[in-house]
């Protein structure tokens, strides 16, 4: 184990959570992209933690963030969804495009 | 030696896991991937000492998921996979800048000159993270509590049927709202 890898696997993590967020048209598909990319980030912040500063707590205050912006962006994106969903029966990111016109 | 072969485990399973859920047909099916997957986020985070973090994202990742699988019922229109489906845009053009994002990532996690570890993890992080969190890091904290208030608002004014204007109309000094059952004492 070393900074590296863990750093490696929470590239790694980010990555594939981008590629979700990018292609999938499905709301919620494209939030499960976006917890992926958050749990990347955990790892990260986890390892910096333990690898370059474990004395101080910042680390893990970190993490606690992302977990709370998990929490956040899964919420708020159920209730756009069933918001959305209510008022025009869209749950895809393409037709919801027209609501900027 | 025994840490090294469980990071291994975890890594392919949470790597694996994450693919899985944008491969397979079946939204229930994707929706356990992604469980998988952060459960073995989960799991890292205790590798590496953090026990109170660790066990708090195991137990808001099932609970999450579990919540998600309703969701995926309630809105996707092939929620048990019987047929397949693909629900996505631009596949080669994401692929590529997902690969050059974790290209550019992975070259700077292997140059960069990271520092050398200052300190050792205390017995207890758990109370060193307690103590961050009630001191130092106390505006952290509120500005967090104050989101999480902010989103409980929010997400009952984003889900509820009748807003204001149902209620009231286009003049919103009504006196009384157009509901179906009046509530209050006089009903």
């Amino acid at each position: 184990m070393s900074l590296e890898l863990f750093l490696l696997l929470a590239a790694a993590l980010f990555s594939i959570g981008l590629f979700g967020a990018l292609t999938q048209q499905s709301i919620v598909m494209l939030m499960m992209g976006l917890e992926l990319m958050l749990g990347g980030i955990i790892v990260g912040a986890a390892a910096v933690w333990y690898y370059i500063a474990p004395a101080a707590a910042d680390g893990q205050v970190l993490v606690v963030l992302a977990v709370t912006v998990m929490a956040v962006e899964m919420a708020i994106g159920f209730a756009v969804v069933t918001a959305l969903f209510r008022s025009r029966e869209v749950d895809m990111t393409d037709m919801a495009a027209e609501l900027k016109e | 030696m025994h840490d090294d072969a469980i990071f291994w485990v975890l890594a392919l399973l949470a790597v694996a896991g994450g693919i899985m859920v944008f491969r397979f047909d079946s939204m229930a099916r994707a929706t356990y991937a992604l469980l998988t997957s952060l459960l073995c986020v989960g799991g890292e985070v205790l590798l590496l000492g953090l026990d109170y973090l660790g066990v708090v994202i195991v137990l808001m990742m099932t609970i999450e998921m579990a919540i998600m699988a309703v969701f995926m019922v309630m809105y996707m229109m092939n929620p048990a996979g019987l047929m397949p489906m693909t629900m996505v845009h631009n596949k080669k053009g994401a692929a590529v800048i997902c690969a050059a994002v974790f290209a550019v990532l992975a070259a700077g996690i292997l140059l960069a000159p990271w520092p050398s570890r200052r300190g050792r993890p205390s017995a207890d992080p758990t109370m060193d993270l307690g103590l961050s969190l009630m001191g130092p890091q106390m505006l952290t904290m509120m500005t967090l509590g104050l989101a999480l208030f902010a989103t409980i608002v929010a997400t009952v004014v984003l889900a509820t049927r009748r807003g204001r204007y149902d209620r009231f109309g286009d003049d919103l000094k009504a006196r009384t709202a157009d509901d179906p059952v009046g509530g209050g004492m006089g009903r």
